[in-house]
Parts: structure tokens; C-alpha cells; sequence
């Protein structure tokens, strides 16, 4: 049995949470939580962590050099830095749109990228 | 150009755009918004990453998307807003209010207003104000300006960073430049404490394994051109360097994330009485200040931790500029009760209400001065408790809120105490 103290981060009251866990890694229990995403959190951080990136993405031909992007769901914590390279060498032309697929799968996550706001074309 | 409104907004940041649009939604028609930057969304055009809306929009959003939503209302409902316009100045008048405004476009202009809502921000607290000894290289930005650079403008501005404060911005840059390939050594606090969101020490720092030096500061800064290096010591008590404890760190970059400070020189031009605590306004429960007719929310009237609580306190605003407008200025008054700030508490939002003019309930938001365990909050009037609740963990980063029932006041009290403190310290 081993005790992980983790600070929940489903929303700004950043409970402290305990989760045990067993010989083989499964969670036995989560205490500390004040609501269910607590709990949910809580196993699943010990288990198999999640993240939304967000990032910016070089934008061509636009009224901006760069466009706000976010993973449209969570990746793999593991998977940041491969997100991060696949993001970076990711170009879009103007206009980019809110709400804008820019990749399909971003880094094998089988997560789409997402542009978060809109850039328009650069008038000439 | 109309240049008579019943309503102006100083600001298209998130506050501006929730009480232009609550103010038309509550019937009044004639409203103008300024901003001085090209576009609406103020600050949340530079805050990409997400964890806003999860209060208003229970999802979600980064702060374009949440400020985008705001925009599209605002549109929808036709509200006129004039961009890269900056005010300048706020008088009254013998009826009303006059805003001076200038543009690259149309000049200087001068807007009558019957009433204004005061929603201009915050800003960085800058390097001066800190006294840090040293030489003045390039190198040293606040958290908010890297910001800016990193998503709005493509640039990185080092590779190897200290940043000095750990507010919330300075979290998220820490993340941000790491995530762009920098190195961010670590994040050094004067103070024992984080002011900082729990969830940024989390996903920022610990993610990263960013260190977070409490209690340390910088004590000198290297370099003549370029900043080549940053001495943090570890401070006492009284928050002064202990000699002997310099750790020097190699590195580019300074980021300072040291505190904001509400902008008010429109305020205080126009003769609005500020609170040395907050450096906001001081605000009745209609979010009116001490000149009739002038409104104020957001950033502005004190430093929120949450957007959502900007914009729920903006259309509160909103609302009462619309009724006072459709109102003729005309308003019942019973005379107004002070709210005072006791043990933890350093203010409260509004500082005063008049139980006549109460909507309803009134929600009154305020922030503690320290970090409190197994704490409890009281509303007393006189020997009356009004209200006691329990509060497990109390932060001075976060904003703390409680909620007055109009049927708890007779209108007769002196004073209404807001009290939190823990448990272990009650009588």
C-alpha cells in the first residue's frame, strides 16, 4: 500500500487529495475530494495522466504571425514533448478560423489540433 | 458621428463586454464601447492556454475562445463599439459625464455619457517598483509582455529563464516557454506562499519540474547588454535577504510575475475615491462608485483570480447602470451600511450596501491576507451573526465570496463585519 498526495485540478478549489494504492498499482481509494471529478481525477492521475496543450501555430499570410491551438481533448502526459514537435512544425494558411481542424491526429493521440481563434488574411 | 450615450464602457476586455451586453439586455438601447487595442477581448487574446469558462460555460475554454463567446453576443445584440480608441479622460459635468477619447481616425473627441462603467483592467506591477539592485540589461520582461511575444507576436524571448514571482501569469509562462523549448530554471516567491492558482502550481511547475524557491528573491542581476545571470537568496521573516544563502543562476532571462495593479488614473480623474487596499474603487452593492452615475467591474475595481467572476460581477454592473439610466437617475436610498474587513480579510467587493437598493441577495467577494486551515467565515451585525460558514482551506490567491440575504438587514445596523479566521483562533 503506498499514499500519492496529488492537489486536485478539476477546478480552482485545488482540494488535497490521497490516493491509495495497492501492491499493483491499482487505486484502492481516493480520500480528500469534495466532489466525484475529485475522485475521478484522483484515479485517473494515478493511472494514466491527461493534458490539453495548447500552443500557437505559425500562421502564413495572415494579420498575425501565429494562431492560438489547443488539442480539441486530452493527450497522454507522456505524449507532451511529441505533441509539442508535431505542433511546431505544423503551418496553416490564412484565414484560420475558430474552431479550424488544423491536424487529424496529432502525433499518433488520435487527438485532433484545434485553432482557437481567428486570423485573417493579410490584405496585400 | 452620435456622440451622446446613455451608456459608455470604457474597455472591450472581458469586463467591458459583459456589462455592455447585460445593459442592453436589460433594456437599455443606447450603449458605446472604447477600446484602445484593434480589437475586443482585452488580455484574454494573449491567455491561449485553458481552464476559463468552467463556471459560466461548465467546459473548458482558452481565453480566446472564452472572450470570442462575448464578442459574438455582443455583436449579435448590435452594440457599437469604437476600436484603437483610447480614453484619455473622465469629468463630470452638470448632467452626466464627459469622456475625452482620441483615435488615429477621428482625433480627439469629446463623448457625453449619462453613465459610465469603469472596466479598464489591471496592470503589471513593473521592475521599478521592486527595487532589485543590479545593472539594467535587455532581458528583463514582465510575465504578461513575454506573453504577449510567445502568442501574440511569435517571438521567444530567451532560452534560459528565472522569473521572479509566482502569480499566475508567471505560471503559465513558465509552462509556455518550457513547452517552447526553453529552460526555466526555476520560479523564486518572496513570500511563503504561492499567489498563484493551485491548479498552475500543479499543471506549470510540478508537470515540468519547475522548482518553486518560497521565500527567496533576487538580490542582483547580471550582465550589461544582455542578462548573463540572476543571484536569488532565501529571505527571513521580515522578508529581507539572508546573507550567505546567493545562489547564482546562469541564464538570459528575468520574467517578473510580481502582482497586479488595477488602472484608475481615469478614475481618479474623474474623482472617484480608490481603496488603498485594493487600488480599485470603493463600490456600494449596485458596483456604483462614489461619483453618481460612474459604474466600475472587473480587474479595474480589484484583481479577480477567475474570469468568470469578472464577468458575472460585469453584467451585475451592467444591470445597474441600465436601471439607473431607466431610472431617470432617480433611486430609493435608506442610507448606506459599511461592510468592514476583520481578521483575515483584507477587503470586501462591495464596501458598503444600502439594503433598499439590494437587487436580492448581494454577493460580496473578498480575499484573505494569509493561508488559513479549517477557517470559518462570519457576517456580523453587531452581535448578530448574519452568517457563519466553514471553509476547509482559505488562500490569499484565490477570491473568497459569501452571499448577503436582503431579509437578514433591517436597514438599522451600523456595521456589517466580515470576518474569516481559523477555527483554533475563535474565542
Amino acid at each position: 500500500m503506498a499514499v500519492r498526495e496529488l492537489t486536485c485540478i478539476s477546478c480552482p478549489l485545488g482540494c488535497p487529495l490521497q490516493v491509495e494504492v495497492d501492491g499493483q498499482g491499482a487505486v484502492v481509494a481516493v480520500t480528500g475530494n469534495t466532489c466525484r471529478r475529485g475522485e475521478d481525477y484522483g484515479r485517473r492521475e494515478v493511472t494514466a495522466p491527461m493534458r490539453t496543450i495548447t500552443s500557437t501555430v505559425r500562421v502564413e499570410g495572415g494579420t498575425g504571425p501565429v494562431v492560438s491551438v489547443r488539442t480539441k481533448g486530452e493527450v497522454p502526459k507522456g505524449k507532451i514533448s511529441a505533441v509539442m514537435e508535431a505542433i511546431r512544425q505544423t503551418r496553416v494558411q490564412a484565414p484560420v478560423r475558430l474552431g479550424d481542424l488544423l491536424a487529424e491526429d496529432i502525433a499518433g493521440t488520435g487527438v485532433g489540433l484545434m485553432a482557437t481563434r481567428t486570423v485573417e488574411r493579410r490584405e496585400e | 458621428m452620435n456622440q451622446s450615450y446613455d451608456l459608455v464602457v470604457i474597455g472591450g476586455g472581458p469586463a467591458g463586454l459583459a456589462a455592455a451586453i447585460a445593459a442592453r439586455e436589460a433594456g437599455l438601447a443606447d450603449i458605446l464601447i472604447l477600446e484602445r487595442e484593434k480589437e475586443l477581448g482585452g488580455i484574454l487574446n494573449q491567455c491561449i492556454h485553458n481552464g476559463f469558462g468552467l463556471h459560466t460555460f461548465k467546459e473548458e475554454l482558452t481565453g480566446p475562445e472564452y472572450a470570442a463567446r462575448y464578442i459574438e453576443r455582443a455583436r449579435a445584440l448590435d452594440i457599437p463599439c469604437r476600436l484603437s480608441a483610447t480614453v484619455v479622460d473622465l469629468q463630470r459635468e452638470a448632467e452626466g459625464l464627459a469622456v475625452t477619447a482620441v483615435s488615429r481616425q477621428e482625433g480627439l473627441s469629446v463623448i457625453k455619457a449619462r453613465t459610465v462603467i469603469l472596466a479598464m483592467g489591471c496592470r503589471e506591477r513593473p521592475r521599478g517598483a521592486l527595487n532589485i539592485p543590479g545593472t539594467r540589461p535587455a532581458g528583463v520582461f514582465s510575465a504578461g509582455t513575454a506573453q504577449r511575444l510567445v502568442n501574440l507576436e511569435g517571438w521567444l524571448p530567451g532560452k534560459r529563464v528565472v522569473i521572479l514571482g509566482s502569480g499566475d501569469i508567471g505560471l503559465i509562462m513558465a509552462r509556455r516557454m518550457t513547452l517552447e523549448g526553453a529552460k526555466v530554471l526555476c520560479v523564486a516567491e518572496l513570500m511563503p506562499y504561492s499567489g498563484g492558482l493551485k491548479r498552475n502550481i500543479v499543471q506549470c511547475l510540478q508537470d515540468y519540474d519547475i522548482p518553486l524557491k518560497l521565500s527567496h528573491t533576487v538580490v542582483d542581476i547580471q550582465g550589461r547588454e544582455r542578462v548573463e545571470g540572476v543571484t536569488l537568496a532565501r529571505v527571513g521573516e521580515d522578508l529581507k535577504p539572508i546573507p550567505g544563502t546567493e545562489e547564482t543562476f546562469a541564464c538570459d532571462t528575468l520574467l517578473l510575475s510580481v502582482g497586479l495593479l488595477p488602472e484608475n488614473e481615469l478614475s481618479k480623474a474623474v474623482g472617484v475615491e480608490l481603496s488603498p487596499v485594493t487600488g480599485g474603487p470603493k463600490v456600494n452593492e449596485s458596483l456604483e462608485t462614489g461619483v453618481p452615475g460612474v459604474f466600475a467591474c472587473g480587474n479595474v475595481l480589484h484583481v479577480h483570480d477567475l474570469v468568470d467572476y469578472v464577468s458575472e460581477e460585469a453584467a451585475e454592473a451592467g444591470r445597474r447602470a441600465a436601471d439607473y439610466v431607466l431610472a431617470g437617475g432617480q433611486r430609493t436610498s435608506q442610507g448606506e451600511i459599511p461592510l468592514t474587513p476583520a481578521g483575515a480579510v483584507r477587503y470586501t467587493v462591495p464596501c458598503a450596501v444600502d439594503p433598499s437598493r439590494m437587487a436580492g441577495d448581494l454577493l460580496v467577494r473578498f480575499r484573505v491576507g494569509r493561508n488559513l486551515r479549517r477557517a470559518v467565515v462570519t457576517a456580523r451585525a453587531g452581535d448578530r451573526v448574519l452568517l457563519r460558514r466553514p471553509r476547509p482551506v482559505m488562500a490569499p490567491g484565490e477570491m473568497e465570496q459569501i452571499t448577503l440575504k436582503k431579509d437578514w438587514l433591517t436597514g438599522g445596523e451600523r456595521e456589517i463585519v466580515i470576518e474569516a479566521r481559523e477555527e483554533k483562533e475563535e474565542a
